[in-house]
């Protein structure tokens, strides 16, 4: 197959670009991004479709050297759904905008619990009276730091000097 | 008589217009969308007959010459796929909108809830007839829409940052399926699954290899097999509870169907068992442990819905008859389960005001309705005989003993561990949800620094403060957590727990009959199933045949010539 190199280095730049906004936080940077990267993908398809050719419409019953419509029409599909798309992440990130006064996209709360309270739980006093093999004896419970200091604090120090 | 097979798309989307168009009659509306889902079933059972009775039932939509135009196929699988999601889309249809007459959910415009609903079945039972690449890409656009669209009803704070995680991850992979049509049509100058499974197999093995790993980690996507499930718990959990119902039921499962169509009619050759049984093994152990460490029951049953796909790809990738008729049977089952628990889950709701395991209990005296409805399917989930759930797993395990490599072997003790891990999970739900008292529910939370006073005069002498600790029947917990959890908790948790609710004589939200019949209902079926598991796997049996066999399908497709 015959390839156009300009539209695959054309579709590499696009991709990279988009792939690098994508990973931003604020919601329109990624919707940029996406935009870019959905352009690149109807490059592709051309790219996909092989050598250009005349417009793909019939006439007088001479069917060589047109292009290949099926990836046009493809295409055409593909761009009316990054349509819907933009439009919709865009009400998306108006809406963020509106009721936090940014568009950045969130951690998720459950997970940055569930995490901490794991990191905290690992370090915690209750952890080892809970895994000490005597389960009156306290003293076991004080190897590590009194429970009223900050276990996270001490496990990050720790951390940083080994 | 195959002209029925356009029908359960055709009929949901002029649906969906007329609902459209009639949204200032609700009314009107939810009797239409009713009607119309009724239709679909009806549609799907009989051809679900003729596919099984005639073979596959093919149409080519528009009129095109053959073999050019749009094709639609139903065979066995996806006549079966189909009969079961209209099934399930029916009882959540007739659940929200009894939900809809008793509650206006704030903000949540229910003219806009039943087409986009609609539009969902559509694209769902598209997904299971396309019968080439590009329209099963269409419809995963149309059903992913809709549920970006419901997941986001309202746009709260909460469904605003899940549904963002939700929306994004999905267009990355939608992206991801254009790049792999563009790479299978400059390969192979088709996209008609048919013509493909005869092309394919003309081209060089390393190209077709990328294509197939391509497709998979699309599907893997939207089917939320690890590593690329993390998406789902965080988003599920927030949308309205029929939402989450019928996506947990359906939409992954959508997804399974698409890994199982795509390796048995177009990579027959290339099974990738040992990858795909790495998959199935790490997703049913991170799944299960991750559900395992919930505290709120709707995360910890979108843990489980993520654990349970590894049984649907370790039989998917054992590529053999019996581990292909074991997915086809699970897959029924698992769609109906998790769906009616879900359902179950959003009556629990509704009448303690939380899904929060700290702030409910006691739910058995009070509702003891709803306690059999969530412990008949939750039994089920784990697998306890004789349910349907444990026959699936039977027949997934015989899959693997038949394969007899070292890693069926090791899936079949990881899935053996899965089910008990699940059991772990729902009964721990059950015991603190369910069994215990709401007083000792509420006494709990004060003790640990929770909402509201503790009961003066009452020392139940099982809560007690230790060293900044607060024990509990259930556990020690660090004072410091608790408060950094409430700190961080959703804003939309409600402030009182199930007793102040009682208390304050507001525990008045009786589940409407309109919503615990299709509740119950779909419970039953699943209870159903268990009674009708012979036919039922005999069919799977029949389906996995065709699937292996391929050429049913193909001849259906492209003629007696295969061209």
């Amino acid at each position: 197959m015959e390839v156009n190199l300009t539209l695959v280095v054309i579709t590499a730049g696009l991709m990279g670009c988009g792939v690098y906004l994508l990973l931003e936080r604020s919601l329109s940077r990624v919707l940029v991004g996406l935009v870019m990267i959905g352009n690149a993908v109807s490059l592709a398809f051309l790219v996909a479709g092989g050598p250009a050719g005349r417009a793909p419409i019939v006439e007088d019953g001479v069917t060589t050297g047109i292009s290949d419509p099926l990836p046009q029409a493809m295409v055409l599909t593909a761009i009316v759904i990054t349509l819907a798309t933009t439009a919709f992440v865009l009400a998306m990130a108006y809406r963020s905008w509106q009721l936090n006064g940014h568009d950045d996209v969130q951690d998720d709360v459950e997970d940055a619990t569930v995490r901490r309270l794991a990191l905290r739980d690992a370090t915690s006093d209750a952890y080892q009276a809970t895994t000490s093999d005597y389960p009156g004896d306290d003293s076991s419970g004080d190897a590590g730091q009194a429970p009223e200091d900050d276990p996270v604090v001490a496990l990050h120090d720790e951390r940083g000097t080994t | 008589m195959s002209a029925l097979v356009p029908l359960p798309v055709l009929l949901p989307i002029l649906g969906a217009g007329a609902s459209l168009a009639l949204s200032s009659y609700p009314r009107v509306q939810r009797w239409l969308s009713l009607l119309v889902l009724v239709a679909v079933v009806a549609v799907a059972a009989v051809l679900l007959v003729q596919a099984d009775q005639e073979g596959p039932q093919t149409v080519w939509i528009g009129g095109w010459p053959e073999t050019l135009g749009i094709v639609l196929v139903a065979d066995r699988l996806a006549a079966l796929m189909l009969l079961v999601s209209a099934v399930v889309t029916l009882a959540v249809l007739a659940y929200s909108v009894a939900q809809g007459m008793t509650e206006d959910e704030e903000g949540a415009p229910i003219s806009v809830y039943h087409p986009t609903f609609l539009v969902l079945v559509a694209g769902v039972a598209n997904a299971f007839l396309a019968g080439d690449l590009f329209n099963l890409f269409v419809s995963f656009e149309m059903l992913l829409f809709a549920s970006y669209v419901l997941l986001t009803l309202g746009g709260t704070a909460t469904r605003l940052r899940a549904g963002t995680i939700y929306v994004l991850v999905n267009l990355l992979s939608s992206t991801l399926f254009l790049i792999s049509l563009a790479v299978v049509y400059a390969a192979t100058g088709t996209l008609t699954l048919a013509h493909l499974a005869v092309r394919l197999e003309e081209l060089p093995d390393h190209v077709s290899l990328l294509v197939q790993l391509l497709l998979l980690t699309t599907f893997g996507i939207k089917a939320a097999v690890f590593p690329l499930s993390f998406w789902l718990p965080d988003s599920y959990p927030t949308a309205p509870a029929p939402v989450t119902a019928v996506f947990a039921g359906l939409l992954t499962k959508v997804g399974v169907y698409a890994i199982l169509r795509v390796q048995t009619l177009l990579f027959p050759g290339s099974p990738l068992t040992d990858l795909l049984l790495w998959a199935a093994l790490l997703t049913l152990l991170v799944g299960i442990l991750g559900a395992v460490a919930q505290s709120d029951i709707k995360r910890m049953l979108s843990f489980t819905l993520v654990s349970h796909i590894g049984y649907l790809v370790m039989g998917i990738a054992l590529a053999s008859r019996l581990g292909t008729a074991g997915t086809t049977f699970y897959v029924v089952h698992h769609i109906t389960i998790q769906t009616a628990l879900f359902l179950v889950l959003g009556l629990v709701e509704r009448r303690a005001g939380s899904t929060a395991l700290m702030r409910i209990g006691g739910l058995a005296r009070i509702a003891p309705l709803l306690a059999v409805l969530f412990f008949v399917p939750a039994m089920n989930l784990a697998g306890i005989p004789p349910f349907s759930g444990f026959i699936g797993k039977v027949g997934l395990f015989q899959a693997a003993q038949a394969d007899d490599g070292w890693l069926a072997w090791t899936l079949v003790g990881a899935g053996a561990l899965t089910s008990l891990l699940t059991l772990y999970a729902v009964a721990k739900t059950w015991a603190v949800a369910f069994w215990r008292t709401p007083r000792e529910a509420h006494e709990a939370l004060a003790a640990i620094g929770g909402d509201g006073e503790p009961i003066p005069g009452h020392d139940t002498g099982l809560v007690h403060e230790h060293r900044g600790h607060v024990h509990t029947p259930s556990g020690v917990v660090s004072k410091q957590d608790i408060e950094e959890a409430r700190r961080l908790g959703d804003d939309d948790t409600p402030d009182r727990d199930f007793h102040t609710l009682i208390e304050a004589g507001e525990d008045t939200k009786d589940s409407p009959l309109g919503m615990l019949l299709p509740a119950g209902l779909l419970v039953a079926l699943s209870v159903v199933l268990t009674l009708v598991a012979g036919p039922l796997y005999a069919y799977g049996d029949r389906a996995a045949v065709d699937l292996h066999d391929r050429r049913p399908y193909l001849t259906s497709v492209l003629g007696e010539d295969l061209r």
